[in-house]
């Protein structure tokens, strides 16, 4: 500041009211910019972060000769226990035209609603008009979660 | 006491603020010029902010780097605000750095006694331009894939060390996750070390020497550099700040597909803005000129121009006698239309 | 002699008995010379053909030769090759050609030599079918073996190149079948060619060679082939068509079709000119079919219009969940969640549409709010994602706002002090 002169009370005053006005607008400006900082550290709340591989079920809620459809990279992808016990997994989009297979108890092997196509549960196809089998996903058992990734 | 009193006895700031107070600004016809370094500054300061922010979330491998940059975009609050301020305050970085050479060129600021801080300043824009070619390798989508494979082929064609720079910013002989765990160490480590060297001796040397003024410009005054010409750099910052918000929240960038290394190039592959002049003069050159490949003329031609550059304040024997020689000034302008001519061919050319 | 010499000596002794030897042992190993063809190149135009032919020919690149078939005895020249004592038969009529075959083809203790797998029955079929019935009644004008397989060469079913090849089989039908001069003294149509081209298995079959679609003997059967009866088509349809099959059979159609002689399928879906079913084959109103029966005002219209109202609603839903997610996207916001909500949809859908053959809305309505209600989630994504925009773009409303204001204040307090510090 320069030293030994003396301000005169008006002008005073007003460096004052600039001084408040902008150290108000920094605290503003603090508060706008550590809002979304703040936010932003919070983590989100989300089942997976990759896509290679996710927690398809509990182990309890999958007992042999069920079947589940859950998400896997953003498609469909199936989930069974066979009526032996063993734990496999396969994508859920039908080969003949995409839509979604699912289990059937009563036959024990994979279906397809649309057009009556079965898959065995190596997803070979066994019948109806696929064309192609379904991929195969690799399934495994970790404590109480199965879980599904890329073989 | 007073809290400067206590301030003063233990850290001893006083004499930094009188030399800070003594320091004046020249003002004169191009005295717009300063604010040139502190923008840069206040972009390379956002960068940081950002980028340790996004440190937070990303992850560096190829099987979930993209998914990485998908979660902050799309899950996690405001973090599509802080990748869009990263990618638009990169962008404005590389520009400042561009506008800052510009001024300091022109102005003759590299002359006696400031050699050093042109060298600095030569090493900070090598490290913006590769702050911005690793960075922009992150997300690990196709078009950065595609992109980062051109460059380092590119790279690889300097003659004598081409060959080992290509297998050693790979970390490999092609672009695979090698070459992203290597490109993420040297974006957020070793070039942020370097540049806290490097920026800290250049800020350093700014302070030390004061302003340049430019050869034979008469000054019309002067002011403090404490208080006066921080606030006026702070409220360019603060108007920037406004811009960059703007930007970031009206025009997103793309993420873009992940990158599959087994699929073909895409068509209209072209890499970012700030290296377009360069891709675009070696697209023109003939394949082959006498015996040599064409391209190899173009990489030598840029590499010897990037040399002159760092080694003006050497050449320019005239500025240190303050006085203009027409070579210099020709030169600069010949160069700066040639970069933006490229970068506009480049821009509007079906690649 | 010196040593040398005599060891010379011996040594190309050696060689030439060597010579001799090999040429004597591929002399021996090659079949004795065959008369026929010798005789036959030579002949020229129709007589030589035969021979050209055969290069080419499945029964060739087996080992068998002309006289296999026609028998003979090729190692002896001229006319006495075709020895009647050796079995010679010459060239059979068309009325004889089937037998002729059956030779070998009926036999399975021939055939098991070449492959086991092949079936042994063709004979059988061909004489129960319209083609061998008519053949029997001394018509020669009808398809025998080598009308469809060919003659000199005969290739392989598998051999892209035969006409019994499954994408070149209608093509070799039509030769006779689209022919009216041919069909017009039995009076059989001959529109069927033209209209499976266009339809839905012609365009599979014929333009994307894909041979899981049904080609003129995978319906007619090849050797057997006979029209299959109108009441029994759909039969023919379920072989492929289980699933639908099933569901027709749950509808009130099926007994009112049994009772009126009716084709299952193919009132509705025609035979050879199948297209592809579009939602608007079914509703109240043309160009739905069901008005060809149903009467205005009847309550089978009726029922007819509500299954397409359902569908036309989910269809709506997905639309409208497509719509404001492609705008969400174009916005730069991310969607890629909701695709496996819109996969459900339009599951769904395709599940409804497959239920319509119920003729009845207990079949139709639970995919029909499955459907809805995934479109629905979609949507709410895609309206979540816009509001979020709207959202941002107050935020930065607010932001400007605050950095306006400091940015005013600062400019205040930088001319208050150039004021005071240069007045």
């Amino acid at each position: 500041m320069n030293a030994g002169v003396v301000e005169p009370p008006g002008k005073m005053g007003r460096r004052r009211f600039l001084d408040y006005l902008f150290g108000t607008s920094l605290a503003a400006l603090a508060g706008a910019v550590l809002y979304p900082i703040l936010h932003y550290l919070v983590p989100p709340k989300v089942k997976e972060v990759t896509t290679s591989s996710v927690v398809a079920a509990k182990a309890a809620d999958l007992p042999p000769n069920t079947g589940k459809i859950v998400a896997f990279g953003g498609k469909p992808a199936i989930v069974l226990r066979t009526p032996e016990g063993e734990v496999r997994a396969f994508t859920a989009i039908c080969t003949h035209l995409a839509c979604t297979v699912q289990y059937r108890p009563d036959l024990k092997h994979i279906w397809c609603a649309c057009h009556d196509g079965h898959y065995d549960l190596h997803g070979q196809v066994l019948a109806g008009p696929p064309p192609r089998p379904l991929d195969a996903f690799k399934a495994t058992v970790r404590g109480d979660d199965v879980i599904i990734s890329r073989g | 006491m007073s809290v400067r009193g206590w301030l003063e006895e233990r850290v001893r700031y006083q004499g930094v603020e009188t030399f800070l107070r003594h320091k004046e600004v020249p003002r004169h016809r191009f005295a717009a010029t300063y604010y040139t370094g502190g923008i840069t500054l206040f972009f390379f300061l956002v960068q940081v902010l950002t980028g340790l922010l996004l440190l937070m979330y990303y992850r560096p491998t190829a099987d979930a780097a993209f998914e990485s940059v998908r979660l902050i975009m799309a899950k996690v609050r405001f973090g599509w605000l802080v990748r869009a301020v990263h990618i638009w305050s990169a962008n404005l970085m590389v520009l400042g750095v561009f506008l800052h050479l510009g001024a300091t060129y022109f102005g003759k600021a590299y002359r006696r006694p400031r050699e050093i801080t042109w060298l600095t300043g030569g090493g900070l824009l090598v490290i913006t331009l590769a702050f911005g070619f690793t960075g922009y390798l992150l997300p690990w989508n196709t078009l950065a894939y595609f992109a980062t494979q051109v460059g380092t082929e590119i790279a690889g064609d300097v003659p004598l060390i081409g060959r080992g720079l290509l297998v050693l910013l790979r970390g490999g002989e092609n672009v695979t996750e090698a070459t992203l765990s290597r490109f993420f160490g040297i974006h957020v480590a070793i070039l942020p070390a370097v540049t806290t060297l490097l920026l800290g001796l250049h800020l350093l040397l700014v302070q030390v020497h004061g302003m340049s003024r430019p050869v034979a410009v008469p000054e019309t005054g002067s002011e403090p550099f404490y208080p006066h010409f921080i606030m006026r750099d702070v409220l360019v910052w603060v108007v920037l700040l406004g811009g960059v918000a703007v930007l970031a929240t009206l025009v997103p960038w793309e993420l873009g597909e992940k990158a599959d290394p087994l699929a073909p190039a895409p068509p209209g592959l072209k890499p970012e803005w700030y290296f377009l002049f360069m891709y675009q003069a070696l697209r023109m050159l003939p394949a082959r000129v006498l015996w040599v490949e064409g391209e190899m003329i173009g990489v030598l031609a840029f590499v010897l121009a990037g040399t002159l550059l760092i080694l003006v304040p050497f050449l320019d024997v005239w500025a240190k006698r303050e006085r203009r020689h027409h070579l210099f000034t020709v030169a600069g302008v010949v160069a700066v239309l040639f970069v933006i001519a490229m970068t506009v061919l480049g821009l509007r050319m079906e690649f | 002699m010196s040593p040398v010499l005599v060891r010379r000596g011996v040594f190309l002794a050696g060689g030439v008995a060597l010579f001799i030897l090999v040429l004597a042992g591929r002399a021996a190993a090659a079949p004795p010379p065959d008369s026929c063809v010798g005789c036959h190149e030579n002949l020229g135009d129709r007589l030589s053909k035969p021979v050209a032919g055969m290069k080419d020919d499945a029964h060739a690149k087996r080992g068998l030769s002309c006289a296999s078939c026609h028998g003979g005895n090729p190692a002896r020249f001229g006319m006495d090759a075709h020895d009647r004592a050796a079995g010679f038969v010459g060239v059979p009529s068309p009325k004889q050609t089937p037998q002729f075959c059956a030779r070998c083809h009926s036999r399975p203790e021939v055939m098991r030599r070449f492959n086991p797998k092949v079936p042994v029955d063709q004979l059988a079929r061909f004489l129960t079918s319209v083609h061998g019935k008519r053949l029997a009644a001394g018509d020669p004008n009808v398809a025998t073996c080598t009308s469809c397989h060919g003659v000199h060469p005969v290739r392989g079913v598998a051999d892209a190149a035969s006409p019994v090849f499954a994408t070149n089989v209608p093509q070799m039908c039509a030769r006779c079948h689209a022919d009216p001069a041919r069909m017009g003294r039995y009076g059989i149509s001959t529109t069927q060619f033209a209209q499976y081209k266009e339809s839905v298995h012609g365009q599979a079959l014929l333009d994307r060679g894909n041979r899981q679609a049904p080609g003129c003997n995978d319906c007619h059967d090849n050797h057997g082939a006979v029209p299959p009866g109108v009441t029994s088509v759909a039969n023919v349809c379920a072989q492929c068509h289980s699933a639908t099959r099933d569901l027709f059979v749950r509808s009130p159609h099926k007994a009112a079709f049994d009772v009126l002689g009716e084709g299952e399928c193919t009132t509705c879906h025609g035979t050879h000119n199948i297209v592809f079913p579009t939602d608007a084959l079914i509703g109240a109103e043309k160009p739905a079919v069901c008005v060809r029966c149903h009467p205005a005002g009847s309550s089978g219209l009726a029922a007819a219009g509500e299954i397409r109202l359902r569908l036309e609603r989910v269809k709506t839903a997905i639309t409208g969940a497509e719509t404001i997610l492609a705008r969400a996207a174009r916005a730069g916001m991310d969607v890629s969640e909701t695709e496996l909500d819109l996969n459900e949809a339009r599951t769904q859908l395709i599940i409804a549409r497959a239920a319509t053959h119920t003729a009845g809305l207990p079949a139709v309505d639970p995919p029909t709010q499955a459907g809805l209600a995934a479109a629905g989630r979609a949507l709410a994504a895609g309206q979540a994602a816009i509001a979020e925009l709207a959202f941002r773009r107050r935020g930065l409303i607010v932001a400007l706002a605050v950095i306006g204001f400091v940015a005013v204040a600062l400019w205040l307090k930088i001319r208050e002090l150039e004021a005071r510090t240069h007045p």
